[in-house]
């Protein structure tokens, strides 16, 4: 791996995409921060404000196309997700919910969308925000719910639980807490999109490479590889919303855990 | 552009390490698209719900309402064909003792006339044989006295003698008969 990503030569045989191909460049080289996934977390921002701010200006009564577009995929977080979820008070919570979903979808799939290509939530940087983001919230409203005192003993000595087990358990439940459900939820998106996104890269590369291969078989085969690379275009599209809605799904579960009375 | 991506790398870059300009980033824009949806978004769409379900529930109010308004008048229009029925049938039965009471009383009526003319006819018919029988037999007397005085040639004033003649030739007419 190491040695590939070294070779660019071309004429060196198939050169696989490797995790230097998600450091792009800087768009301009005086701006070095400015790169193509941060143009993009940047694009999404205006995207979906615009939309959502478009669908819901003349909110009425008897949705417009557009109104009902919008209105659906806030009724989705809203109730789905906020509302079943977190239950009695989740109103508080719907916004940051439905930032969170829109966010990352929006991110995701601009991994599939021509021209633009490449899932900002890859970068890992983007998750890692999102996932102190929600580590901060969660933990805030379980210590104003509760008390800081109250909020940890009951994360460290889970009640209804035998005294030795605490031994094992509590160093568990806090590594959980702090740890694993911060480190899960960003490293769970950033690897699904990173992976996905290689995978992607190597069967459309692959193609290419074949075709442009002098061999005839190469040539013949080639067409299979970009055929696989469109079927697993579309997987990646369910992926991708698949992991927008896990990430907010565990945010709503961590913050529903953090209100309820005992875990 | 590898070159580029060469010198900015120096190594392969561990792609768990994040970019501190992607945090800011990050950080920045979700914040960002938070205060969008949150002021302009979420206040919306919800006003929109809250609107709908008003609306919704006041259509069911207002179809409980003519419901029950159309049952009402239901059951008033029920009521008034019963008692119009239970009145029209009483009518009819009232009539019809009526109308037989009527009937009896005109045949009975009829009846009594019908005997009553009879009787009159029976009387006035009567009454006129008699007279016409008594009327009858003095002309026939005075006649028949006439002839035989004129045909005996003697004069019969005497009136006891008259009267038995006469009687006499009544008999002898009533037996030639």
């Amino acid at each position: 791996m190491l040695a590939l990503s070294n070779l660019h030569a071309e004429g060196d045989g198939f050169v696989p995409p490797s995790t230097n191909d998600f450091n792009l460049p800087p768009i301009s080289e005086s701006i070095s921060w400015l790169t193509k996934p941060v143009l993009l977390v940047f694009l999404s921002v205006i995207l979906v404000s615009v939309f959502f701010v478009l669908s819901s200006r003349k909110a009425a009564v008897v949705p417009s196309k557009l109104q009902f577009a919008g209105e659906s995929i806030y009724a989705f977080v809203r109730n789905d997700l906020a509302r079943d979820v977190i239950g009695h008070d989740f109103m508080r919570f719907v916004p940051y919910l439905f930032t969170l979903f829109t966010f990352v979808l929006t991110n995701n799939i601009f991994g599939i969308v021509p021209f633009l290509q490449f899932p900002a939530m890859s970068h890992v940087g983007f998750p890692y925000v999102l996932a102190v983001f929600t580590f901060v919230v969660f933990h805030y409203v379980g210590i104003r719910k509760q008390g800081l005192g109250k909020y940890l003993k009951e994360i460290a000595f889970m009640p209804g639980v035998p005294k030795p087990v605490y031994i094992l358990l509590t160093p568990i439940e806090l590594a959980t807490f702090f740890l694993v459900r911060p480190l899960t939820l960003s490293l769970r998106l950033f690897a699904n999109m990173f992976a996905g996104h290689l995978l992607l890269l190597v069967f459309i590369m692959g193609g290419d490479y074949m075709m442009h291969d002098s061999h005839l078989i190469m040539k013949l085969f080639s067409p299979f590889s970009f055929a696989f690379g469109i079927a697993l275009t579309f997987f990646e599209f369910m992926v991708q919303c698949l992991q927008a809605y896990i990430f907010t799904l565990l945010t709503a579960l961590y913050i529903a855990g953090a209100l309820a009375d005992e875990h | 552009m590898r070159s580029i991506n060469l010198l900015a790398e120096g190594e392969a870059a561990n792609p768990l390490i994040p970019h501190t300009a992607e945090l800011v980033v990050g950080t920045i824009a979700f914040t960002l698209l938070f205060l969008v949806l949150r002021k302009a978004v979420v206040p919306m769409f919800e006003k929109a719900f809250t609107a709908r379900t008003e609306a919704i529930e006041g259509g069911i109010e207002r179809a409980e309402k003519a419901q029950l308004e159309a049952q009402r008048a239901l059951v008033q229009y029920n009521e008034q064909l019963s008692s119009a029925q239970g009145e029209a049938s009483k009518l009819r039965e009232e009539a019809r003792i009526q109308g037989a009471a009527i009937l009896e009383e005109l045949r009975t009526k009829a009846q009594e006339e019908a005997a009553r003319i009879t009787a009159t006819a029976h009387a006035s018919i009567e009454a006129e044989r008699q007279q016409a029988i008594t009327s009858l037999r003095n002309e026939v007397g005075a006649l028949a006295v006439e002839l035989a005085s004129k045909i005996v040639g003697e004069a019969l004033d005497d009136q006891a003698r008259q009267s038995r003649i006469v009687e006499r030739f009544i008999e002898d007419l009533e037996k030639s008969k």
